[in-house]
């Protein structure tokens, strides 16, 4: 038996995992990375169309204000640089309870847990004023009120794209809230205790940062440039 | 005991890595959102397009950020890594082809489609602040 062993030391040689992680990490990696080509598209297809534009809205004049703000306010950036920190701010708190769970933490973990569905709920209620603000202002699928940055008349490319993609993501933001409430009542119940480990709690945390990775790329593509 | 006190310093070392990946994190968008900032009184189109430009190198290093310690995935197996970098390799193909798509059909109505070309000059009065006539009433 030992000899078998030692002579054994190809990763691929069998007789143990060559990757080193159990099946339903190597699975989440994969469907991520398959919903990465998925917004991979979208952002692509939002930026073939921006290059095939001559005039496109100036960002800096549409997202230009934040909640109780004066009338007539130019804020640009201020509200969605908030939610950024916020999704980052959570992505770390989610860290840390992956770490307590690696610790067999429960207390850590539980705590963790609950300030990083804290985080996902007030990204939520941002993104809903912001939505809500933009509607009010006759923005939505298929109709756009904001002329090109150079004051020609705007196509309906520019709201269609922002309320698909930031609409897609904010979907991906709630059904991380949903898993990390269940990961939560699960710790809560000693699940986790029971089964020896908390790597569910490791799967969890790589969904909810991909939500903030996505968010980089939405929060560049559509606010910054 | 030995190993109690090997695990214990990991795990402050892990603690110490996330502090410092978060204010890399904090102080790469910060950066960013000050190129957003200054590039609002900017008008040149070509220092604009370089600004961007270095906006989206700043975001690629905050995914690799995220991806590499938050997820973990530096340390991960090699093997593994590669079977989820292979794949995302066709984005540089991807990226490339469709925005130079994009531009091309841009060049060729703007060079036969007069329509196209006239509409995109034709500058409409600005209201400050409120819809324009192509919004729906509520």
């Amino acid at each position: 038996m030992s000899a078998i062993s030692i002579k054994k030391t190809n990763k691929w040689d069998g007789g143990h995992s060559p990757f080193n992680l159990e099946y339903g990490k190597v699975m989440m990696w994969y469907f991520l990375m398959s919903d990465a080509f998925t917004f991979g598209a979208f952002l692509i297809s939002y930026g073939t169309i921006r290059f095939s534009s001559v005039g496109w809205p100036d960002p800096n004049h549409v997202f230009k204000t934040y909640p109780f703000a004066p009338e007539n306010v130019n804020a640009p950036l201020v509200f969605v640089s908030i939610m950024t920190f916020i999704l980052i701010i959570s992505s770390v708190t989610m860290v840390l309870a992956v770490q307590a769970g690696h610790n067999n933490d429960k207390k850590g973990v539980i705590k963790n847990l609950i300030l990083t569905i804290i985080g996902g709920l007030a990204f939520l209620s941002c993104q809903a004023w912001e939505w809500t603000h933009l509607h009010h202002e006759g923005a939505w699928w298929g109709s756009n009120p904001f002329l090109n940055a150079d004051g020609t008349a705007s196509t309906t490319n520019f709201t269609n794209y922002f309320f698909t993609i930031t609409g897609f993501h904010g979907f991906h933001v709630f059904s991380g809230v949903i898993i990390n409430i269940v990961m939560l009542i699960m710790t809560c119940k000693d699940v986790f205790v029971r089964r020896g480990h908390y790597l569910m709690i490791e799967k969890a945390g790589l969904y909810w940062h991909f939500v903030d990775l996505v968010w980089v790329f939405v929060f560049t593509c559509f606010y910054l440039i | 005991m030995e190993s109690t006190t090997a695990h214990a310093e990991h795990h402050d070392s892990g603690k110490k890595l996330i502090y410092k990946v978060t204010i890399i994190l904090t102080i790469l968008t910060l950066i960013e959102l000050a190129f957003g900032f200054w590039m609002i009184s900017i008008h040149n189109q070509l220092a604009r397009h370089f600004i961007k430009g270095i906006i989206v190198i700043l975001m690629i290093a905050k995914a690799y950020y995220i991806v590499a310690f938050f997820m973990h995935l530096k340390h991960e197996f090699n093997n593994f890594v590669w079977t989820i970098l292979v794949p995302l390799t066709l984005f540089i193909w991807f990226i490339i082809s469709f925005l130079a798509d994009g531009d091309s059909v841009k060049n060729l109505r703007n060079k036969y489609d007069r329509y196209f070309e006239s509409q995109s000059h034709i500058k409409i009065e600005k209201n400050e602040g409120k819809p324009n006539d192509t919004a729906p009433k509520h």
